[in-house]
């Protein structure tokens, strides 16, 4: 099957890179227990595919302090939402493309 | 390479994360119907047993220390059972009830309630008794439309409804109580009826 690749963004090939941007995209931020919560996944998986995401500048890391214990909580950055959004106008497109 | 069907499911993927991301949705539909009921229950018991249907702002009854303590019987009641089911419905849907979206929608809710309880006390403190019932129903209603945000759409119309009622009972004051037991009985019933069908079968 050929398909328009236009606008895939190969970070988002993988389902839990792009649950970590769907959840991040209609929260301000998430934690990394929140984030772990919701995707189900165990730590070391988790924090491997928040640091790809950094890497590419998708998402950013926040830390701060609640009383004494360290709270890290993540956040889409300016770049994350413009390169999802164009991964959800490729996905729109493609079904656009089938519907025809 | 990924096939067509890969990306349809990336799609539903990205829908449901959003949803379960910024959405309560383990509200349970039988907690708004049980709700409805101990407020019927408490209207009926409040108006035949301790005669209790004021007919002006300030209003003299013998019965307040009861009133005020089946008031609060039935709050903990309806609590007590919406925890209950919507942990229920939770633990089916594999989701935690106390998680990020839950603990969002119940900030929403504090401040109208926390208010709403304080000007609920002073007016008992100024013997404004006829206002309490129609008050509970503004509050009340602010906070649902607060927390709709967090949770199914159709709460912003219950929210709206309850403050209408408030509205009304807070004018015609002897309808204060036919309000309440409408907004609190009636309208939880019917709430809970309408997502219990929609989204539970």
């Amino acid at each position: 099957m050929k398909l328009a690749i236009e606008g895939f963004h190969k970070a988002f090939e993988s389902r839990i890179r792009l649950g970590i941007m769907s959840a991040l995209s209609v929260n301000e931020k998430l934690s990394f227990n929140e984030l772990k919560e919701y995707l189900d996944l165990t730590d070391g998986n988790l924090a491997s595919h928040i640091k790809a995401l950094e890497k590419d500048g998708f998402i950013d890391v926040n830390k701060s302090f609640v009383g004494r214990k360290p709270l890290t909580s993540y956040f889409i950055t300016k770049e994350g939402i413009a390169a999802f959004d164009s991964h959800l106008k490729a996905l729109e497109n493609l079904i656009k493309s089938q519907t025809k | 390479m990924k096939q067509e069907k890969d990306y349809i499911q990336d799609i539903a993927a990205i829908r449901s994360m959003m949803e379960r991301t910024s959405k309560f949705l383990s509200l349970a539909g039988w907690a708004g119907i049980m709700a409805g009921v101990y407020a019927l229950v408490g209207a009926w018991v409040a108006y035949q047993m301790f005669n209790f249907n004021p007919s002006e702002i300030f209003y003299s009854t013998t019965a307040l220390v009861p009133l005020i303590s089946l008031a609060t019987a039935v709050l903990f009641i309806t609590l007590g059972t919406a925890i209950f089911l919507s942990a229920k419905k939770a633990k089916q849907r594999n989701e935690k009830i106390w998680n990020a979206t839950s603990k969002q929608m119940l900030t929403s809710m504090c401040i109208p309630l926390i208010v709403g309880g304080l000007v609920i006390l002073i007016l008992i403190s100024k013997g404004l008794i006829g206002l309490m019932a129609p008050f509970t129903l503004v509050f009340y209603g602010l906070a649902m439309y607060n927390a709709s945000k967090f949770t199914y759409a159709e709460i912003k119309i219950l929210g709206l409804l309850e403050v209408a009622l408030g509205l009304i009972g807070i004018y015609f004051i002897e309808y204060g109580l036919l309000c309440w037991a409408i907004g609190f009985g009636i309208l939880h019933i019917v709430t809970g009826v309408y997502l219990h069908y929609k989204y539970e079968r």
